[in-house]
């Protein structure tokens, strides 16, 4: 049977048709929803898209944690589902409380779209079983991407192996170069860079074919989804 | 009735918009400004019987809405003045 992985489109959303495309290329089935849905479609894995949800009005993603199918969203993640967001999906996952921390805006307050390095670590996730201690070079394109939180809260994410991603070389002034972090669970991810625009070697490179092959792979059973300490 | 909402950055928050116009002023010739924090102001008005349906008043509901969406609590305050 194929995984279903839903890819939710907001109001703004401009990188949901990219993040279907590559669910494709891997494998699975891409599961178009629409953010006013009622309820979120039978599936195995949720994708909350980059782009600009309701104009970033008031904060980036303030807005989109209130669309309908986010409730059944959170639901899904409490249920230990594996839910990725990616840029404003990141946002949009911090807003939520889904993931700890917020997205300031970047401390050298411009736009940065470039590549950047980032190291793969801390705990196992559905999207990064088979990378950990790995460096990809992935595009990223943000104007709010700069990840706080205050001390404590630091102290947890780092302690418990909650930094998924880290930033070789800081492009937005996140606190100890941040790029994506996870819950405690390990089960819901978010990354300001995207994976989804680099999986095929003529667009770019092929960094970003890890995060979909680990989702496949978890989706089929072959790596671990259960929280650390959960007895196999 | 009306009421106004101060949200503003907590103390400790890095706020490099506010640093950028605090840079502007003193290169303008304003060389007293040490520091600037922007923050977000809301004018919200809100109908008296509606509001008396809920329990609690409308201070309760509006701080109730900051909680949930005017303010994000990790890194702002927020401040409610009925009118």
């Amino acid at each position: 049977m194929t995984a279903r992985v839903a890819v939710i489109t907001f109001p703004g959303s401009n990188c949901d048709a990219d993040l279907r495309h590559a669910v494709g290329l891997f494998g699975m089935q891409a599961v178009a929803v629409w953010h006013k849905d009622s309820t979120l479609p039978a599936v195995d894995a949720v994708l909350l898209p980059g782009g600009f949800s309701y104009g970033d009005y008031l904060r980036c993603g303030a807005i989109a944690r209130f669309s309908p199918v986010m409730v059944d969203v959170v639901r899904f993640a409490g249920r230990g589902g594996p839910v990725l967001g990616v840029c404003n999906g990141f946002q949009i996952l911090t807003e939520c409380g889904l993931v700890p921390g917020v997205l300031l805006r970047n401390s050298g307050l411009t736009f940065q779209c470039r590549d950047v390095n980032l190291r793969v670590e801390g705990k196992p996730t559905p999207f990064t079983g088979g990378l950990v201690g790995a460096t990809l070079r992935l595009p990223i394109a943000h104007a709010e991407g700069n990840w706080f939180a205050d001390a404590e809260t630091l102290a947890r994410v780092e302690g418990e192996g909650q930094v998924i991603f880290r930033y070789l070389g800081n492009p937005n002034g996140s606190v100890h170069d941040i790029a994506g972090v996870s819950n405690s669970a390990g089960n819901v991810v978010g990354l300001m860079p995207h994976p989804e625009r680099y999986v095929e070697a003529d667009v770019g490179g092929t960094d970003g074919a890890g995060v979909f092959r680990s989702l496949s792979a978890s989706c089929f059973g072959a790596l671990p989804l259960k929280a650390p300490g959960a007895t196999a | 009735m009306r009421a106004r909402v101060y949200v503003t950055l907590k103390p400790g928050v890095h706020d490099p918009a506010g640093t950028a116009v605090q840079g502007g002023l003193v290169s303008m010739g304003y060389e007293e400004v040490r520091s600037v924090r922007i923050g977000k102001f809301f004018e919200v008005e809100v109908d008296d019987d509606l509001s008396a349906q809920h329990a609690g008043g409308p201070r309760a509901r509006l701080e109730e809405m900051c909680r949930k969406l005017l303010a994000n609590t990790v890194i702002e305050s927020f401040r409610v003045e009925l009118l």
